[in-house]
């Protein structure tokens, strides 16, 4: 019984696994570069600030939200780091990840307060708050480019630099999924996340502090959104007022093709990570085998809804066959 | 008369007809009239009052239609690529020898699709809520508006096809006419007609809906595939309007609009709000738009600005309402157990 419950349930996770190797094949027939080891280390560098935001992603949608202002809060934040960078090259990169962070941190911990203490609808607000911080980014640059000579080489390092061979971003994106492996399986306010999010209802009553809880998950989310913003603009040596647009769906798409269901309380890690490569791929490897990258959105938006819809049927599915075991 | 009969018994009174955010919606509109006409001295003229809304009735029609949607609770964030679908699959139809009234038919044909297309999604699949599904189809939509043309634009069409946009009767816009008639028809719809009620009732308690008979997946239907015939009716006073058509069309429509119809009353929460409020709060950002273009002011800034009425509007009405969400809280007080009257006495 045990085994058979424990097969259903990384069932998911071997499905996803078996499609990758899929489209590997595939693309590897089609153009023979695409498995050698610079390809994958490039294709694994390009994914990584899609990991960083995709953790925080599921974060939010296990407590049945979600947020389309991470783009903004990319730029914004990407922007500003880039801005200072220019006004003061001495400064260290350590100081402009910290502040590319404070930065999201602070944006995140408005859009929290908006819907987790006024009760407003995630979609309604983060719609609004992507349109305000879009703005501002605006106003900030001033409508201008910050480009790579106006950067210091130590900041484009943050991104370029290398660990024993490893690319920085492969590093930065490990380290937080694997804190954040811990942080939702192991840690008490993990574990509130995912009751916030199976029955909110439930969770009020049985002492969580719901509130704090949807508060937190949004601020951690523009805290992770600031970081990927300085990474974004050191690995493409420029930031503009329109970086990242759009790319919040590419993160849900990510969260969603993970298995993160998005009417709250459940998802894995594990899931997370094989639909953020998957993703990773289809956003990466499209033009090796010379699709036009017209079709990259079309594409993605299959995919989304795809998995959306496969969620659901394979969940009815499980439902009857368990009423059927029990004879119902 | 367009109260909100949800109450069994209405009665009149000065108070509550003027308590009501309608008026405070007027207000603002006077207020917006005030600024302007102190930035232009030919601010107030007929021509600007007739003028002015051929700027930015297109989206208009979308917020009829997104009124319903959000008074049953939903949400259509796929409005936008609705709009620049029709209007890229018009244009290449056009210049591949299509008539040009057929070409406004598929138009049509096809924002209808787009809201089918959503509808049955929505109603085959229950489990998904409909931010999931439009936010799918709106990425769709607008990918398949690029795999068709690229990053192209087309146009060319005939000279009698932009007086769509442009012409007037009189002194009166075309796109205004065309308007009012479609207002009248959604506020008659939403508030006159047994299908208004079944909205509002949906909004209020879906389940309750449907076990009081209402065929509720109809009209989510119905509500999808009016959203978007009206996506259809943007597409072409839009390109009318621009004289020619690219993929990238209509970005951020649906912002706007969702921000229109908040600002106009209608809770996000579903079951409350009423059409003349959006209607109201149409005229409103589009003159705000039309002053700040006098004093010359970066299209940034509006950004910011409809962001800020989004969710200003949005904590302003579920303060408002508040009275009404706490009822929620009092089922949960009422699983504790009641205290035992021998400890109150002790």
């Amino acid at each position: 019984m045990r085994r058979a419950a424990t097969f259903s349930e990384s069932f998911r996770e071997l499905g996803l696994l078996g499609f990758i190797v899929i489209v590997c094949a595939i693309f590897q027939i089609r153009n023979h570069n695409f498995l050698t080891l610079s390809n994958i280390r490039d294709l694994l560098a390009n994914t990584a600030i899609l990991s960083i935001l995709s953790v925080g992603m599921m974060m939010v949608i296990l407590t049945r939200g979600i947020d389309l202002s991470i783009g903004a809060t990319l730029a914004l934040a990407g922007m500003i780091s880039a801005l200072t960078v220019n006004s003061y090259r001495a400064i260290s990169p350590v100081l402009s990840l910290l502040q590319g962070t404070a930065v999201g941190l602070v944006v995140g911990a408005v859009i929290g307060l908006v819907i987790a203490r006024f009760n407003v609808l995630p979609i309604i607000a983060t719609l609004g708050f992507m349109n305000i911080i879009r703005g501002v980014t605006y106003l900030v640059s001033k409508g201008a480019w910050v480009s790579s000579y106006q950067m210091s080489d130590g900041f484009k390092q943050i991104a370029t630099g290398k660990v024993l061979g490893v690319s920085n971003l492969i590093i930065f994106a490990v380290v937080i999924n694997v804190a954040f492996f811990y942080f939702i399986n192991h840690m008490k306010t993990g574990r509130q996340i995912y009751a916030v999010g199976s029955n909110p209802d439930a969770a009020s009553i049985s002492g969580i502090p719901r509130t704090r809880i949807i508060f937190l998950v949004y601020a951690v989310m523009g805290a992770l959104s600031g970081f990927a913003g300085v990474l974004w603009v050191a690995k493409f040596a420029s930031a503009q007022g329109d970086t990242a647009t759009g790319y919040e769906l590419s993160v849900i798409a990510a969260a969603v093709l993970g298995g993160v269901s998005i009417s709250g309380g459940s998802g894995k890690v594990s899931g997370l990570i094989l639909g953020t490569i998957l993703l990773g791929i289809l956003n990466n490897a499209l033009p090796l085998i010379n699709v036009s990258p017209f079709w990259q959105q079309a594409i993605q938006g299959v995919v989304i809804l795809a998995a959306v819809l496969t969620n659901v049927l394979v969940k009815r599915n499980n439902q009857h066959f368990a009423l059927r075991k029990r004879a119902i | 008369m367009m109260d909100r009969s949800i109450r069994a018994v209405k009665v009149w009174s000065w108070r509550t007809f003027f308590f009501q955010w309608e008026w405070l919606l007027v207000l603002i509109f006077i207020a917006v009239n005030i600024v302007n006409s102190n930035l232009s001295p030919y601010y107030f003229s007929v021509d600007t009052f007739l003028g002015t809304p051929m700027s930015f009735l297109d989206k208009a029609f979308l917020v009829l239609p997104m009124t319903m949607v959000i008074i049953l609770g939903n949400i259509d964030i796929s409005v936008g690529s609705s709009v620049a679908l029709s209007a890229v699959v018009m244009a290449v139809t056009y210049n591949a020898g299509l008539p040009m009234p057929l070409a406004l038919l598929v138009c049509l044909a096809v924002g209808t699709t787009c809201g089918l297309i959503n509808g049955l999604l929505m109603t085959k699949f229950k489990e998904l809520s409909s931010v999931i599904v439009t936010l799918a189809t709106m990425i769709i939509f607008r990918g398949i508006a690029y795999v068709i043309l690229t990053d192209q634009a087309s146009g060319e069409f005939p000279k009698w096809y932009s007086s769509l946009g442009w012409g007037s009767i009189g002194k009166v816009p075309i796109i205004l006419i065309v308007f009012a008639v479609c207002a009248l028809a959604f506020g008659l719809l939403l508030h006159k007609t047994s299908f208004g009620r079944k909205i509002y009732g949906m909004g209020n308690n879906l389940t309750a809906s449907r076990y009081s008979g209402i065929k509720t997946d109809s009209v989510i239907m119905i509500v999808s595939v009016l959203t978007g015939l009206m996506a259809g009716f943007t597409a072409l006073f839009l390109t009318s309007r621009m004289g020619s058509t690219r993929p990238n069309v209509a970005q951020g429509y649906e912002l706007e609009v969702i921000a229109m119809v908040v600002l106009g009353g209608v809770s996000t929460s579903g079951g409350k709000g009423r059409i003349a409020g959006p209607l109201l709060a149409i005229f409103i950002i589009g003159f705000l738009n039309y002053g700040l273009g006098l004093v010359n002011i970066q299209a940034q800034v509006l950004l910011i600005i409809v962001g800020l009425l989004l969710i200003l509007s949005v904590l302003v009405l579920n303060i408002r309402f508040r009275g009404t969400q706490r009822s929620v809280p009092s089922a949960v007080k009422s699983i504790t157990p009641p205290e035992h009257p021998s400890e109150s006495s002790s």
